[in-house]
């Protein structure tokens, strides 16, 4: 760090926040210059999870690449999977069939489900709603998970998703469970928004705080829940219309003012959307086979060129950019990771604000540190 | 009036409180390790190799290929080929890993092994309860404790292993007939008569029988 010292007794106060601080959501230091209990600098420190990811990733074979995107966000490592094979199709011109491009909607949505669920847990928790609206959130992610184990074998490390296509066909049982599921979801989210969403403290806490202009979250690159928070409409599934996602009907919701308020309403508006789209997807599910036979998966040599492949993970906009020299591993593979980019605008909305208002911001940009280090 | 959305707040958690006392999905704690929860049968958590019969060592299944060494993404696996050849289940010769060692503290269970394996050697186990006092070679597990018998991965994955049985046995079936036919022309071209023929390619096809147990 460059802090220059401290000039005298009774000035500013640097205070290192982490990396080991409960609420700054894994190994993420903030170095704060404090006036009183305002803050007038900080600077994000990271890296302490750095697992070079990028280069493992170099040196393997294609397919070796997919496990090691599950450990990048390990809370949504379907969305992270798809983002990969994405960019591996592109590059080298695979097609996918009908029901896996539907089960990868289903899959993807019921991630950004349980990451947003889990998301304003945390974020209440760190507002000092204790525990409660956290284990409501991680009960109805625990289903989710539950369902992720009986299709993919694993409850977080899922690695399900091949190029051209998905590992295993679901079952018709498995898809009935998840219909039992998101029939269900609605209740939840009812109840969830309910709890604190009209509650007089959390909103003279959240409203007003942390607020981040449109027009520096679109030049600070932000995507995702947050850019959405600052009123730009901007998403990726309507943008791009990867995978079949032209042909599902839902909103995105926008946000007025950017602050931590509509940061955490995104979110549970953005949940309900998730279940719009996971019962069109359900209800539309052709059968079919679910990879195509004929993709090599293992000795996968795309032809010489480049591919990026984007997506709406949960955190933003998640995209992998791969360039391929003809051999059986990419000559360069570089994932533009939407945690990372969030968090670097964290100063701007967090000057002026009080301590102890920098943990429920940092809570509200959403960040998994395996992510932001890689 | 102030204060309203808090009331409102307390009544649902009141609503989950109470509810957790009657409706299921509301309470979803198991009480572990008295109470456990049924693994799926895609569960995964090591991997394990398989043999036929009761002979691990004669048995497996695994042909030292390699193949599985070279696509494992954190590199975990060690394998040394033997120098001298045993015969598969349909009677093929073929190498054997003399040594076939997993260090189950790179293991990320990721099943890309399962997935390449052209001999459906390497299955996925579901035991999980594995902490060991021994850091090094507690972690390292050899081909002696990876080898599982078939009726055990019947045990654990039922669908999988049916599915893969049936292909075994129709990979042997095939062989048999190749085989047969194989012997009806040896036989054919050293003696005319072809009841030998037949004689023949029945006993050629009977031994290799022995190998595959369902």
């Amino acid at each position: 760090m460059d802090l220059e010292p401290i000039a005298g007794p009774g000035e500013l106060l640097e205070v290192s926040m982490g990396p080991h601080h409960p609420s700054t959501h894994g190994v993420f230091r903030m170095d704060v210059r404090l006036d009183g209990e305002r803050v007038v600098r900080l600077k994000p420190v990271f890296g302490y999870l750095h697992r070079n990811h990028e280069k493992i990733a170099e040196k393997g074979a294609y397919l070796a690449a997919i496990p090691y995107t599950d450990r990048l966000d390990y809370l949504c490592s379907m969305t992270n999977n798809w983002g990969y094979v994405l960019a591996v199709e592109k590059l080298a011109g695979i097609q996918v069939p009908e029901r896996a491009e539907y089960i990868r909607v289903i899959v993807a949505e019921l991630t950004r489900f349980q990451n947003h669920a889990g998301l304003v847990g945390f974020l209440l928790q760190d507002m000092g709603a204790s525990g409660t609206p956290l284990m409501y959130a991680f009960r109805e992610r625990e289903k989710v998970l539950d369902l992720f184990e009986s299709l993919s074998g694993a409850r977080m490390m899922c690695n399900y998703m091949r190029f051209g296509g998905v590992r295993v066909d679901c079952s018709a049982e498995w898809l009935d469970e998840v219909r039992q599921l998101v029939g269900v979801l609605p209740r939840f989210l009812d109840e969830f928004e309910n709890l604190l969403r009209a509650n007089e403290i959390l909103m003279a806490r959240t409203q007003g705080t942390g607020v981040l202009p449109r027009e520096l979250a679109i030049n600070a690159g932000v995507t995702g829940p947050m850019l959405r928070a600052s009123g730009v409409n901007y998403d990726i599934r309507k943008v791009d219309k990867y995978g079949i996602y032209d042909r599902f009907k839902f909103g995105v919701p926008l946000g007025e003012h950017g602050d931590v308020y509509d940061r955490y309403m995104m979110r549970i508006l953005e949940m309900r959307e998730s279940v719009k789209i996971l019962e069109q997807a359900l209800r539309d599910i052709p059968a079919g086979p679910v990879i195509d036979p004929k993709v090599r998966l293992r000795g996968l040599r795309p032809k010489v060129g480049e591919a990026y492949g984007r997506i709406e993970s949960p955190k933003g906009e998640l995209g992998f950019f791969l360039i391929s020299d003809g051999s059986g591993n990419p000559y360069r593979y570089r994932v533009r990771p939407p945690c990372m980019i969030n968090l670097t605008i964290l100063e701007d909305m967090c000057l002026g604000e009080n301590i102890a208002d920098t943990v429920i911001i940092l809570g509200s940009v959403d960040i998994v540190l395996g992510e932001v280090d890689r | 009036m102030l204060g309203e959305g808090i009331i409102q707040g307390l009544v649902e958690t009141a609503r989950n409180f109470f509810g957790s006392y009657v409706e299921k999905d509301r309470l979803t704690t198991v009480q572990y390790p008295e109470e456990r929860h049924t693994l799926p049968e895609a569960s995964r958590v090591f991997p394990i190799l398989l043999y036929d019969g009761d002979d691990a060592a004669k048995g497996l299944r695994c042909v030292a290929c390699q193949i599985c060494e070279k696509e494992c993404p954190p590199r975990c696996i060690h394998i040394e080929k033997s120098k001298d050849k045993k015969p598969d289940f349909v009677g093929k010769q073929q190498f054997y890993p003399a040594v076939f060692d997993i260090d189950v503290a790179v293991c990320m269970s990721c099943q890309i092994c399962v997935e390449v394996c052209p001999f459906d050697a390497i299955r996925m186990d579901k035991v999980y309860e594995l902490s060991t006092s021994d850091r090094f070679g507690g972690l390292l597990w050899t081909k002696e404790q990876l080898s599982k018998p078939n009726e055990y991965y019947q045990k654990i994955h039922p669908m999988e292993a049916a599915e893969t049985d049936e292909r075994r046995v129709k990979e042997l079936a095939e062989a048999q007939a190749k085989a047969a036919a194989a012997a009806a022309k040896a036989a054919q071209t050293a003696s005319p008569a072809p009841g030998d023929a037949s004689g023949n390619g029945a006993s050629a096809a009977a031994k290799p029988a022995t190998a595959v147990h369902e």
